[in-house]
């Protein structure tokens, strides 16, 4: 903003209302009445506003006291609560600072990112398939595709995780070969199902079902015109899905998936129960050896698993933002764009105070 | 053409035969037994109530409606179907979508792709389906930007234009098909009154540079100016059909002259 505000009017944005300066004048005079007005503007910006045609004023804008309160005491409480993390001493911040970056929590830590990135590639795939097969033509698809979501919407994701991990138990073997005939090839299923493949398997059949429904509300979103026109255009089939429909359905799939990914990676703490040691698993495992440490170690996850969250939400503000060009007649500014305006403003009007002050 | 058609080539085909057309939405009957044929060049105007058919039956050109009795055939080819003996088998999607890459649709709506700059939603077809380089579909979109009165537009989001750009951008973005013929469907409806002037001077450019055209309008002015067929429809059936001076200023049918009387 490079408006000037109230109190300090340049010469060049006042009205051309005063016959008197349209008067020919001695230049010493001139500048002895414009001296004049900008000191009493400076002293007394109300009155010289007030002196103005009505039509030439500023409309000045509603206040909103309550506001003001409110802000008050929403920033009293934050202070509090903040004053209690950093001087309550059940946090024991020592310790917190003790166990961050110990190996065994980055160990943990990678198993989390591991398992996370894992399940929410093969759950996208897995759901984008879904999709399609929802959005088909084939009853039979159809069927299975809305099955298959009803079925892991409805089993509670440590139970899936849990049978899984039983499930060497009911299935000794997997065979490749002829449905229902004999099998070529053997694995021995204790061999094949680590604890690893167990959790990420477990975990991407229920972001499947979750992203089916995130991508299929994403397509159907999009205008039928656009299907229309890609087809009357005689666009091949891939390139309408690709090119036309998707970039314009990731515009609301974006937003639900990112929810369905920060589900994700907290949902990524229950395979302590399939017995891999993720940044939860390792806490929970220091906890039970020193038991005096429990509360910072859980500050530690929790921390963590902040920052992870945190990183996942800004990149949806870029992606939302490449995604909704187009869209939006301009795109929203970047924070470091919001940042620089601000800036640039608070230099103009610092410029503009500077002229009117000499 | 040459006159000189040997017994072996058979005169030129028209540009656009229907026959037969017939179609049901569940029990309702849109399209009862339509038979027209438009010759290449031909200017055609097709006018109705709403409920007529007249959109319905000018999808059915591109195959975005299928028929269920009768056949649509563009410069002598069947569309959407093939001849089997005496059977009529419906073709595969990817050859109905070749053949729609020759037919050129604007829309009442103008469906622009909202995420493509204007270049880039008329380069799309030719660049997909292998006809051009991007950069002869670039240029050759420049080019039909300027025939519009677009040129400075390339780059713009249709969002930030008008209603009578965008469909300006809508009729470069059917041009860049290089279609034998060219289906409008209610190409100024949706816009603003003065903005419907500009759309129809493109369309008129087109109609006098030889282009054949099938346009659903209600502007009869229009009509009367360009067209050189004019086919009212009701109910599904075509009324009556001729020269802007037989059905616009001589109406036979009683049906015609209500209707006319009502838009005019």
């Amino acid at each position: 903003m490079t408006e000037p505000s109230l109190s300090v009017s340049t010469p060049a944005d006042r009205p051309p209302a005063a016959p008197a300066d349209r008067r020919p004048e001695p230049q010493a005079e001139a500048d002895r009445i414009e001296a004049e007005r900008i000191e009493a503007e400076r002293t007394e910006p109300q009155r010289t506003e007030a002196r103005r045609p009505l039509s030439a004023q500023r409309v000045i804008p509603l206040r909103h006291p309550g506001r003001w309160i409110v802000t008050v005491v929403v920033l009293v409480l934050v202070a509090q609560f903040i004053h209690g993390l950093v001087s309550n001493p059940f946090y024991e911040w020592s310790r917190f600072q003790y166990w961050f970056l110990r190996p065994v929590i980055m160990n943990g830590l990678v198993i989390t990112l591991e398992v996370t990135a894992l399940s929410a590639v093969l759950g996208l795939v897995g759901g984008v398939l879904l999709a399609f097969a929802r959005l088909s033509r084939s009853p039979i698809l159809r069927a299975v595709s809305w099955t298959y979501v009803w079925l892991f919407r409805s089993v509670p994701l440590i139970v899936v995780l849990l049978i899984l991990y039983n499930a060497s138990a009911l299935y000794k073997t997997l065979s490749l070969g002829v449905p229902f005939g004999p099998g070529f090839v053997h694995f021995n299923e204790s061999s094949l199902a680590t604890d690893m493949v167990v959790a990420t398997l477990g975990l991407s059949l229920n972001e499947a079902a979750y992203a089916s429904e995130v991508v299929r509300a994403g397509v159907l979103s999009v205008d039928q015109g656009q299907h229309e026109a890609a087809a009357s255009l005689g666009l091949p089939k891939g390139y309408q899905f690709t090119r036309i429909v998707l970039p314009q359905a990731l515009r609301a799939i974006v937003p639900a998936y990112v929810n369905q990914l920060i589900g994700l990676i907290k949902g990524t703490s229950l395979v302590f129960y399939v017995s891999l040691l993720d940044l939860f698993g390792e806490v929970q495992n220091m906890g039970s050896t020193y038991p005096s440490d429990i509360v910072p170690l859980l500050m530690v996850a929790t921390v963590w698993y902040v920052i992870l969250t945190s990183v996942v939400s800004i990149a949806q503000f870029y992606v939302e933002r490449y995604y909704s060009r187009g869209a939006l007649r301009t795109v929203p500014p970047t924070p470091l764009q919001k940042l620089r305006a601000a800036v640039r403003g608070l230099r103009g009007r610092l410029d503009v105070i500077k002229a009117v002050n000499g | 053409m040459s006159t000189t058609a040997t017994t072996t080539e058979a005169v030129r085909p028209a540009a656009v035969e229907i026959h037969g057309a017939h179609k049901w939405y569940g029990t309702h009957q849109v399209l009862n037994g339509i038979d027209l044929t438009v010759q290449p060049g031909q200017v055609a105007v097709l006018l109705g109530p709403s409920g007529s058919g007249k959109s319905t039956l000018l999808r059915a050109v591109n195959h975005l409606e299928k028929l269920d009795i009768g056949h649509v055939s563009v410069s002598g080819e069947l569309i959407g179907v093939r001849r089997q003996g005496e059977r009529l088998k419906e073709l595969s999607e990817r050859t109905i979508l070749a053949q729609r890459s020759r037919i050129g649709f604007v829309f009442q709506g103008f469906n622009l792709f909202p995420h493509l700059t204007v270049v880039d939603n008329i380069t799309a077809a030719p660049v997909a389906t292998k006809r051009k380089t991007k950069a002869e579909a670039r240029e050759f979109a420049l080019a039909l930007l300027d025939r519009v009165g677009l040129a400075d537009k390339a780059d713009a989001y249709p969002r930030q234009l008008s209603g009578g750009q965008q469909q300006r951008v809508a009729i470069a973005r059917a041009l860049a098909l290089e279609p034998g013929v060219i289906l409008f469907d209610e190409p100024t409806s949706a816009l603003d009154p003065e903005l419907v002037g500009e759309v129809l001077a493109v369309i008129k450019d087109l109609a006098t540079s030889g282009t054949t055209l099938i346009v659903v309008t209600h502007e009869i002015g229009f009509a009367r100016e360009v067209a050189d067929l004019v086919v009212f429809l009701d109910g599904g059936r075509i009324v009556e059909q001729g020269t802007p001076a037989e059905v616009l200023d001589n109406p036979q049918h009683p049906r015609t002259r209500e209707f006319l009387s009502k838009v005019l």
